[in-house]
């Protein structure tokens, strides 16, 4: 259970090796040793450095197997994340796809993959961990969507559209689960330099994810509903929303 | 009516939300008790505790306030009988005119006769008359087969109830063996103390004569002034100490609620540069030595109840009280615990030392014998965290330990290393309970 100063003991990660997510996870327990976290996420060595490096951090690491696009995989995912032990103060759904932007508008299958990992998927582990947090009575949920899904570009729409779907959802969801005591963060990164984007050049006000992380842990004590990171991305698609279409488009974003 | 609600403790701090029930007679708490989900039941007060020792996340709450009859008085033998929802303020108002002062008064009347079992509450004369629990003659505790025991101090679970944090069952009533009084008064001595040296040595001195005794300490002197402080120590006054003009009236309690504070009050209005002016005018104006005043108890015990709603002051981030004991003997610990809390400049007003004497038969009970600082610490500074985890070692490494009734933070690894008697405890726990059905938030932290 989460203490008066924030010191959470529980966490959960959806999509566990995700760079974000994990250093999230190193910011929001570096006061305290001990703190248990779950990793689910494909087996695999990738899943195996992220939990060998927490644990060389002091946490107690559990990696379960999670595959975002099976329906199956999620529910027994969450299921056990939450009956392995004691209450759960954090829930972070980290994972998703970029994908290929000028196949993913062409081939419907690289089209319809984005939508189930990083909308249907997203959705459908909001509703089954909503369940479980309304039921401790208290809890935080991470949602990582994306500014893209503030204002679709051209240049990675599908990708936009479903964050912009997710971002909705979540926005929703925390809306309603206010009553319940559980929170939901929605953060809206611009462009982080993680493996997700390795090989594409970094955009305007590019971060790293140690940056992120801090954004999300201040948002998360502070009791905010959305971040942004940086957070003068905020203003910056505040003004690139308004923009018309015709200016929009010939922006190098 | 019952409703989901988010509760939190006095500190105003890391809310769940749970379903708040009203008590009802024996019968239906005895049917909510066997009928409780997977989150159980917890019992609630006055909500002064702290931290999360009163919430039940996705659990039942049941407020016993509304439980609040005195059923019986023996003033010859000074023996009530009271459910367990009544409030000690209740209690001084009812039973001060009687003659009856209740046993044990913490800093506020505001806290159940239940709570008071459960947190083992203290008060100024620990060091001579103990804490809550020894004062209680018999209870009736509602179990988790929803059978009601009448329990004594012969029995095992009696003392896992007494400083059990509501984790055994719900306390229903209670027997209290009150203390008799000629008045309403106390009869105080006042002394300014320039150091902690100076304190120390006037409190292992002087206590002993005294049945009341507290210091207020200003932890943000510092250098030769570490540990100035004013200490007020008393009796309660007979009727022939008072002034010809009171003695006709010697009984009458009557405490002034002086205001309510606004429930909007911005963040950090108590930075180091008020709370430093307040303590300094603290200071300066008790007297350097003052015999023999009288004082209402209300001025002597609660001066903080004069404005209700308090803990509004902190501003929506709350504060959480850290409050710890070290034995006798660890006065070095002491000494280290305030001067980094001095240095690290935590803007705590009213940080308060006392002496505790011989420790209660209560498996998780606070007290033990030794120096005991309770001192208030707005949330948000940064260094917050780590400031007080490092306190917790220094109180581990002294052989101390920290008060279950104003936690709010204190990782679960400390708390056997504080509370040796915990398995001891929990083999009571499960088998009066076994399959925990009285849970609460601050049992799910800690592990208990």
């Amino acid at each position: 259970v989460k203490d008066a100063i924030g010191n959470v003991q529980r966490i959960v990660v959806l999509g566990g090796t995700s760079d974000i997510a994990l250093a999230t996870v190193v910011k929001l327990t570096q006061e305290r040793r001990g703190v248990q976290v779950t990793l689910a996420a494909r087996p695999g060595d990738r899943r195996a450095a992220a939990a060998a490096a927490l644990e060389g951090r002091g946490m107690q690491v559990t990696e379960v197997d999670f595959e975002a696009t099976d329906r199956t995989s999620c529910e027994r995912a969450i299921t056990s994340a939450f009956e392995a032990g004691g209450d759960v103060d954090v829930v972070m759904v980290a994972f998703g796809l970029l994908g290929d932007q000028e196949r993913a508008w062409q081939d419907v299958d690289v089209a319809l993959e984005l939508v189930q990992v990083n909308y249907a998927a997203a959705v459908g582990c909001g509703v089954l961990v909503a369940e479980r947090l309304r039921a401790q009575g208290h809890g935080a949920i991470i949602a990582m969507s994306s500014v893209a899904g503030e204002r679709p570009r051209r240049s990675n729409f599908v990708y936009g559209s479903t964050k912009a779907g997710m971002d909705a959802f979540y926005t929703g969801l925390g809306d309603a689960l206010a009553a319940d005591g559980v929170r939901v963060l929605v953060v809206r990164p611009g462009f982080v330099a993680t493996k997700m984007t390795a090989g594409l050049d970094a955009a305007p006000l590019s971060q790293v994810p140690e940056q992120v992380a801090e954004v999300i842990v201040a948002g998360l004590l502070a009791g905010r509903h959305t971040v942004w990171v940086p957070p003068a991305m905020r203003w910056v698609m505040l003004v690139l929303r308004h923009l018309p279409r015709p200016v929009f488009r010939r922006l190098p974003v | 009516m019952d409703s989901r609600r988010p509760l939190t403790g006095w500190g105003r701090t890391n809310p769940s939300v749970a379903t708040l029930r009203p008590a009802g007679d024996d019968a239906e708490l005895a049917r909510l008790v066997t009928e409780a989900g997977r989150r159980g039941v917890l019992a609630r007060g006055l909500g002064r505790s702290y931290g999360d020792a009163a919430q039940n996340g996705g659990g039942v709450v049941v407020d016993m306030t509304i439980r609040h009859g005195v059923l019986s008085v023996d003033t010859g033998a000074a023996l009530v009988e009271v459910e367990a929802g009544a409030s000690l303020d209740h209690l001084m108002r009812l039973l001060l005119p009687m003659g009856l002062f209740v046993p044990v008064s913490p800093g506020t009347r505001q806290v159940t006769v239940g709570g008071a079992i459960a947190a083992d509450i203290h008060g100024k004369n620990h060091h001579v008359d103990g804490s809550f629990g020894r004062h209680v003659v018999s209870m009736d505790l509602l179990c988790a087969d929803g059978t009601i025991r009448q329990l004594t101090p012969e029995s095992e679970l009696f003392w896992a109830t007494v400083g059990g944090m509501g984790l055994t069952g719900l306390v229903l009533r209670a027997t209290l063996r009150m203390k008799k009084v000629e008045s309403a008064y106390c009869l105080v001595d006042t002394e300014r103390c320039v150091d902690l040296d100076d304190l120390l040595q006037r409190m292992a001195e002087g206590d002993h004569r005294y049945t009341y005794s507290v210091a207020w300490i200003d932890c943000l002197a510092r250098g030769s002034s570490l540990g100035r402080s004013v200490l007020t120590r008393g009796w309660s006054a007979t009727r022939a100490q008072l002034p010809s003009r009171s003695r006709d009236h010697a009984l009458d309690f009557r405490p002034r609620q002086l205001a309510v504070a606004p429930s909007v009050f911005p963040s950090g209005l108590l930075s180091r540069a008020t709370v430093s002016a307040f303590n300094e005018a603290w200071y300066r104006k008790a007297p350097r030595e003052r015999r023999g005043e009288i004082q209402s108890i209300a001025a002597f015990f609660h001066p903080l109840d004069a404005v209700a709603q308090w803990n509004r002051i902190y501003g929506p981030k709350g504060f959480l009280q850290y409050q710890f004991v070290v034995p006798f003997g660890a006065e070095d610990a002491l000494r280290r615990c305030i001067e980094m809390l001095s240095d690290a400049g935590q803007a705590s007003f009213l940080a308060v030392l006392k002496r505790f004497g011989q420790p209660s038969p209560g498996h998780l009970s606070f007290p033990t014998p030794g120096w005991t600082l309770a001192l208030d610490v707005p949330i948000g500074a940064a260094i917050l965290g780590g400031l007080l985890d490092r306190l917790d070692e220094e109180v581990l490494a002294a052989g101390g330990r920290e008060y279950l009734a104003k936690d709010s933070r204190l990782p679960a690894s400390a708390i056997a290393r504080m509370y040796p008697r915990l398995d001891e405890w929990r083999d009571v726990k499960r088998a009066a309970d076994p399959h925990g059905v009285f849970n609460s938030d601050l049992a799910r932290r800690l592990g208990l």
